[in-house]
Parts: structure tokens; sequence; C-alpha cells
């Protein structure tokens, strides 16, 4: 017997806890447990169940099961000219599919590849009553019943325990390079929006500490004529520069803080609020280290049309209450309505996301 | 009529403007079918709201009354999924035909749900912008119904389907209470309500107001064709540009009798003795598509591909997609009446599926054309068949049938693009088993505890399912199809 495939163990496990009303912590690798809000409940370990099960290059598509770690999957997609083009954060070295899935976190490519759901084709999970259940599959196009795969991204295994995961890929460009500007930071943000919207091979920009910084993807033709018509100076040692920005490593990181996420229209002007900021995903994502109050943050990005996470908390400092952005009545009703469908015992990671859900 | 269906039509009359109400069976006609016409049915009564406000009073008022819902946008749709209820209201969003607001600098428009898909890239046109997923129908069809299908179209391989392009909803519950899902702010924390509503068909919430992403029109669009001698040769192309590191922006395919037909209807200079052909299109700057090109056409060539043909000017590249986007109309003129099938499998299978299909076709004695999205693997078969002679249409439905059940036995799907709707109904109860049926349930009550909108599509009652199980089993072949089943 494959002593990787753990379904069938975990699932009744979870039928157990369903039974008995047990709380359920869902771990991975643990290297996101940092997000979110803590679960009070008994350890499932999901890490074992791991390994490949499917990868075929020339139908882009990669099925793994969860516990894989993160790595094995992209060295196995490197090894075939192919990427996870939403270049997923890490956190950690044991981060794995599921993890990654669960907390639908992308990297500095989102705005112009998509997001961590973007790339999801179909799941195979374990619901709240501990029935092992299959959505999507692993074609491109699939409108068969709801998309409940889609659903499991970003849901922090609130609604289901992820076992596989099947993930559309993509070829890696055929060259890179990436472009700095000397700009402030409310010209950066016009520029990136300005940019975005012209036919230019753009995969990435960013602004931080005074520099606009552009990334150019594909054949290299394309990149010498878009860079003739950008300007800027090259610059090198730009695979550890987006490394940094991805994983949280690069110096404007370093900061005892409080690290803030700011989801924003990617038009949007710089962020009134006291603290350096780092802006992403073409203007859409900024990250700031503030000491702001929580409440006048939300205020603030509410208004402003966009939602805030406390990323990480300062040093030393306890988990936050709410991390997340809060969501409107209308909306809590309904992922309260939501949780029940999928997990009616209330056992899967309650309370990860927001309090009772 | 029933006395709770006059009691709410008498209270749908007081609250909606007179013209916002069809009630007389003439009026009702129109709006007995969708796409899909060989099914049909009168509704108690359309409703044709102006606002906002109407449409929830209209939501209320059925809810109040028990009375099903279906939302209906342009019609276009393929699968039943507008299909009216008898004892239901049909709720047409055409009225809200308004782009409100398109951002060039963000990039965005936000515009209601009756606005046609074509039209938005109309009026992002001057700005250098479109709205990338273009369903065949983009002509007619709306926004608001392609969210309820998630609608694709020949580009989704490199720009994706509409759930991929779609920022923000404002959908109205049965209860008429309104929701907001997603933002012009990437990546909300919570349940991604954007990502279920898409594709849901109608059956979870009604959208009335729909934010896309619009992109950049790229600076240039090539397309080459290929004629293959065997439809193999041509599959194993279409693996061969992928594998090669190529997403074109559209590839596909078309068999021997849907060239000719198309060759007829258009005279798109489609080489009418080819097995299979291949269009394959390249966009982004004119470095990229050259350098692009080069690479595809020397795949091509190294897959056997017996005779290659970029399209000189751009007249000539309207030309060639004329010739596919006509496929179905073209098919249409070979037979009286012919059933599109919207399969979608592994592209490694084609040959192997496509080789079925064909004994298939012999079996059930109907002729079967295909045309194919080839990059992302998404069949469409079109059975010919004549309605008036007596068991063609069960013939073709039976066909039908065997042919989604072989695209799931290939690993694949039923839809890739057009929806359950009433057609794949049965389909569904294969492709998912019991425990997977009832968490769609599941999801449904949690917005819409009573079932009222859009009721008996989409999702098969596990009754209905135990009952195609038994007949399945024994015939592969519905008994008394003119039989209410449940």
């Amino acid at each position: 017997m494959d002593k990787s495939d753990q379904g069938v163990t975990i699932a009744a496990q979870v039928r157990e806890a369903a039974a008995a009303r047990t709380p359920l912590a869902v771990i991975g690798g643990g290297s996101k447990s940092f997000l979110g809000r803590r679960v009070t409940g008994a350890p499932l370990a999901v890490g074992g169940h791991r390994g490949i099960l499917h990868y075929v290059p020339e139908e882009l598509v990669l099925t793994a099961r969860a516990g894989t770690p993160l790595t094995e999957i992209e060295t196995a997609l490197d090894a075939r000219g192919q990427m996870l083009a939403f270049e997923p954060p890490h956190f950690g070295a044991d981060a794995t599919l599921g993890g990654t899935i669960a907390a639908n976190l992308s990297g500095p490519r989102r705005a112009s590849a998509g997001a961590a759901r973007d790339f999801v084709l179909g799941c195979r999970l374990i619901n709240g009553n501990g029935d092992i259940l299959h959505f999507g599959g692993e074609v491109m196009k699939n409108v068969a019943g709801y998309d409940l795969s889609r659903l499991m991204a970003g849901a922090f295994g609130t609604l289901g325990v992820l076992l596989e995961i099947s993930l559309k890929v993509l070829p890696r460009p055929e060259a890179e390079t990436t472009l700095v500007f000397e700009q402030d930071e409310l010209s950066a943000i016009e520029t990136m929006n300005r940019w975005a919207g012209r036919p230019l091979p753009l995969s990435a920009t960013a602004w931080m500490d005074g520099r606009l910084y552009a990334q150019l993807s594909g054949p290299a033709p394309a990149l010498a004529a878009a860079t003739a018509k950008l300007g800027g100076e090259s610059l090198s040692g730009a695979k550890e520069f987006w490394y940094g920005l991805r994983e949280h490593t690069a110096a404007f990181f370093n900061d005892p803080r409080p690290l803030w996420r700011v989801a924003l229209p990617a038009s949007a002007a710089p962020l009134a609020l006291d603290g350096p900021e780092a802006v992403t995903w073409g203007g859409a994502q900024r990250w700031v280290k503030t000491g702001a109050r929580a409440v006048d943050i939300r205020t603030y990005t509410t208004a402003a049309g966009g939602h805030a996470t406390l990323f990480r908390p300062a040093k030393d400092a306890s988990p936050a209450e709410e991390p997340f952005h809060p969501l409107t009545p209308a909306l809590r009703s309904l992922h309260q309505r939501l949780k029940a469908a999928f997990d009616p015992a209330g056992i899967l990671n309650p309370g990860r996301l927001y309090a009772g859900i | 009529m029933t006395a709770s269906g006059t009691a709410l039509l008498t209270e749908l009359r007081a609250a909606l403007p007179a013209d916002a109400l069809l009630t007389h069976q003439e009026q009702l006609r129109p709006y007995e079918c969708d796409g899909l016409t060989a099914y049909r049915a009168l509704p108690l009564a359309v409703a044709l709201p102006h606002t906002v406000a109407e449409v929830a009073a209209v939501l209320r008022l059925c809810r109040a009354h028990g009375a099903p819902v279906v939302a209906r946008g342009a019609g276009t749709g393929l699968s039943g999924g507008a299909l009216p209820h008898v004892e239901g209201v049909v709720l047409s969003l055409a009225r809200f035909n308004r782009i409100l607001q398109i951002n060039p600098l963000a990039r965005t428009a936000r515009i209601e749900p009756g606005v046609r898909n074509l039209a938005i890239s109309e009026a992002a046109r001057p700005h250098g912008l479109y709205y990338a997923p273009d369903p065949s129908s983009q002509i007619a069809c709306t926004i608001g119904g392609n969210v309820a299908e998630n609608s694709g179209g020949v580009h989704c391989l490199k720009y994706g389907l509409t759930v991929h392009n779609v920022l923000a909803l404002e959908a109205l519950t049965i209860e008429g209470e309104r929701l907001s899902l997603g933002s012009l702010a990437l990546d909300a924390p919570g349940y991604d309500l954007l990502a279920l509503l898409t594709g849901s068909e109608g059956l979870l919430a009604v959208v009335v107001e729909v934010t896309v992403r619009l992109l950049p029109l790229p600076q240039r669009a090539r397309v080459v064709l290929a004629a293959f001698d065997s439809l193999a040769s041509a599959g194993n192309a279409v693996g061969a540009i992928i594998a090669a590191g190529v997403i074109p922006a559209g590839l596909e395919m078309m068999d021997r009798l849907a060239v000719e037909a198309a060759e007829d209807f258009v005279h798109a200079g489609y080489p009418r003795d080819a097995e299979a052909i291949l269009l394959c299109e390249l966009d982004g700057d004119e470095q990229e598509v050259t350098a692009a090109l080069a690479r595809v056409e020397e795949i091509l060539r190294g897959a056997g591909a017996r005779e290659l043909r970029v399209a000189r000017d751009e007249d000539e590249r309207q030309l060639f997609w004329k010739g596919r986007k006509a496929a179905f109309p073209a098919v249409g003129r070979l037979a009286p009446d012919y059933y599109c099938i919207d399969g979608t499998i592994p592209r490694s299978k084609l040959a192997e599926v496509l080789t079925r299909i064909a004994e298939l076709s012999g079996e059930h004695g109907l002729r079967v054309a295909n045309v194919f999205h080839a990059g992302d693997g998404n069949l469409h078969p079109l059975i010919l068949y004549d309605a008036n002679q007596p068991g063609e249409l069960q013939r073709a439905e039976a066909l039908g049938a065997a042919i989604m059940e072989l695209c799931i036995a290939a690993g694949g799907t039923i839809t890739g693009e057009h929806g359950v709707g009433v057609e794949k109904i049965n389909q569904m109860c294969v492709q998912f088993n019991t425990e997977e049926l009832e968490q769609f349930h599941a999801v449904k009550r949690a917005f819409d505890p009573a079932g009222l909108l859009n009721p008996g599509k989409a999702v098969p009652t596990l009754a209905r399912c135990a009952e195609y199980g038994r007949m399945h089993v024994h015939h592969g072949e519905m008994p008394f199809p003119e039989l209410e089943r449940y």
C-alpha cells in the first residue's frame, strides 16, 4: 500500500471528530500558521498525504496530493520548463501545495498571471461529514456543477480538508529582464497602470524605496523592443529582488512594526498611513509597516474601496484578534450558512478565518 | 392557473409599472425557450424590471408565493438554462443595458448585466482595451448570462474564462437582499463567492451589476492554417505546440465534415480534402508574434502538416476565422437539425475519443461533425438529425448522452462552457456521486433554502439520478421520453 496515500485515514479521523464534535486544527507544513486566527482544536496532520500524482507537461496540468512540498512541485515543473505562474510565496521550507491553495497567496506576477485561485482546476477534499468528494477535474474548461474546487482557495481549510489539487501550469517565459526607474510613489502608481494598459510583455511591477521595478517576460526580441520603448536601467540580481519581495526577505520587511497587506484598486493614490509602503501587483497590493490602529487602517481602506489584512503582527506581539478585514453583515451570514453546508458540526479549522466560521 | 398564481400576478401588477410585466400568451411566446429550442415551456409571466428595486420586488413576491424565478439575459444559452418554469416568472434583465463606467487607467468596466458581451469591447476600444472572453454568440449574449454560465470562447487558453475576467458582482438573493462580491482590490479575505456565483446557472442569486477587467488590445495577431491527413496527427500537433512552451491566443480544430460545410458556406479557402485543419492564432507585440509564428510553423511541419498557410493580411486572417465562427450554421445546412455537444477531455485522449465518436455515430446512424477548441480540450461534436423523422431526436439525444459519458470516461467533463441546464442534467448523475450531488444541494440551500431560483436545472435531485441510473443500466437509451422525470 502507498504510505503517502492517507486520504481514507484522514477521512476516518474527520468522521470521528464530527461525531464527537471535536474541533480539528488542520496542519500541513505549518509555514502559514502566522497568518489568520488561532484555532483551538485537535491537530489533524495532513502533511504526510503527499506526492505528485499526474503531470503531463503538454496538458498544462499537474495533480498532486495536498501535502506535497511546494518545492517538490516547483522542481518537477522546472525540469520541464514550466512553472506555477501565480508564483506562490512559500514563507518557509515546509510549505505544501494544500496550504498554498487554502491561503490563496500569490506572488509578484499576480496582476498579469492571476491568483492561486485562477489556476485551480479541480480538487479532492473531505467535507465536515468525512465524505471524500471530487470537484472539477484535470481539464481547462469545466462548468459541470458549482465551482466548489475554486471555492477552497482562500477558505483556510474551513470548508474542507484538501486531499488533492489539480492546477493549470504554464511554460516558463523564454527570457526575462527587469528595468528600474527612479520615481516617486505617486507617479510610479500611475506609470504602472498606464503600462499595464499597453500591449507590453509586462509580467510584474513594484515600487519600493523610491524605485519603480518592471519585469518583462517573453521571447528575447520582444523584451528588447519593450526595453527600447520604456527605457530605464537593467537590474542586475533581478531574481533575488523579486524573491525578496515574494518571500518577505527584502530589507523593507525587516521592521518590528506590524505588517499590513492593503489591497486597493490598482490606480488608487499612495496610502496616507504612517509607515513605509511597498507597492506590488501593478498598484493593487500595498505592504505597509505601521503601528496605526487597526480600526483606522480599515476605515481608511474601506473608504478607498479596498481591504486590509494584518499579515504579521508586531514582533513579539500576541496574535491579532481579527487579522482579516471584517465582512459585511449580509456576507457574514452567508459565510456562516456556507460553512454549515460543508461542515455542519463546525469542526474544520473553526475560527481560523473569522470567529464563528 | 392556480389560485396562488393569480394572487402572485395581482401583486406583481401592483409592484411593477405596466410595461414591466407580460402575461398574455402571445407576449410570453418569445420567452418559451433559449438557444436550445428542443425544450419549451410558457411561464406564468415575464417580468422586465427597469430598476434594481423592481428586481428585488419581483424576487420578494415570488419568494412569498413560493413561485420559481428563472433569470434570463439574451436567451442565447445552449443548455436550456433559461427554460421557463410553467408555474414561475421569467425575470428578464434585458433593460439593464447600460455601461456604467469605463476606467481606462485602472482598466475596468462597470456594466449592467444586460449589456452585450461585444458591446463591452466596443466601448473599451477607444482606450486601446478590450474584454477578453469571446463566446461565439458575443454579438448577442449578455454579460449577465456569461457570468451565469462562466462562458469561454476561442481565447480562453491564454486569457481565461469569465471567472478569470470578472472582478466584482452585485447580486440579489431570493430574499431581495443585495450582496457585493469581489472588488477592484484583489483577493479579498473570506470565501470566493464571486467564483461560486460564476457558472452557477442562476441557481444562487440574480446578478444586477458586473465589473470586469479589460486588457490592452494586442498590437498584432497572426493566424496560421495547417492541413493534416489525419485527426491524430492534428491532435499531436496541438500537444507539440503547447509542449514547446507556446500558448496560442486561439487554437482550433475542425474535422473534414465541418471543413467542407464551412467552405461551402463562407468560402474561407480551407483545403477541402484535409481530414483535419488547425487554426493557430498568435498575438502580442510584433517581435513576439514573429518569433512565436516561426516556432509554430516548424512544429506543425514536424507534426506532419501537409500544408501551411499564414494569413497574408488582416482580411485573410478574418476570413480564416470566419470559416471557424460560421461552423455551426454551416453544419446546420447539412441537415434540418443539429445538436451541439460540449464535452471537455484531456488533449492527449483526442484521437481515442474522436475514433470512438465516429463509431458511436455509425451505431446510432447519425452523422457527426467535429469542431474543437483544441487548445483547451473542449469538443463540440455536432450531431446531425431531422426532428421531423420519427425517433431521430431521441436517437440524437441518446448519441449525445453516449458522447458525454465518453468524455467523462476519458477523464473529462460533460460541459466545458455551455452549462448543464436541463440538457445535461442526467449526465450529472454519471459525473458526480451521491455525496457530491448532496454537497451541491447543501450549497444551494445556503443561498436559496426554498429552491426557487431556476429549479430543475444544473444539479439533479437524487431521486432523478436513481431513476436515470435504473433506466441507464438496462437500456442505455431512455424509454418513454415523453414522460416527465423527477
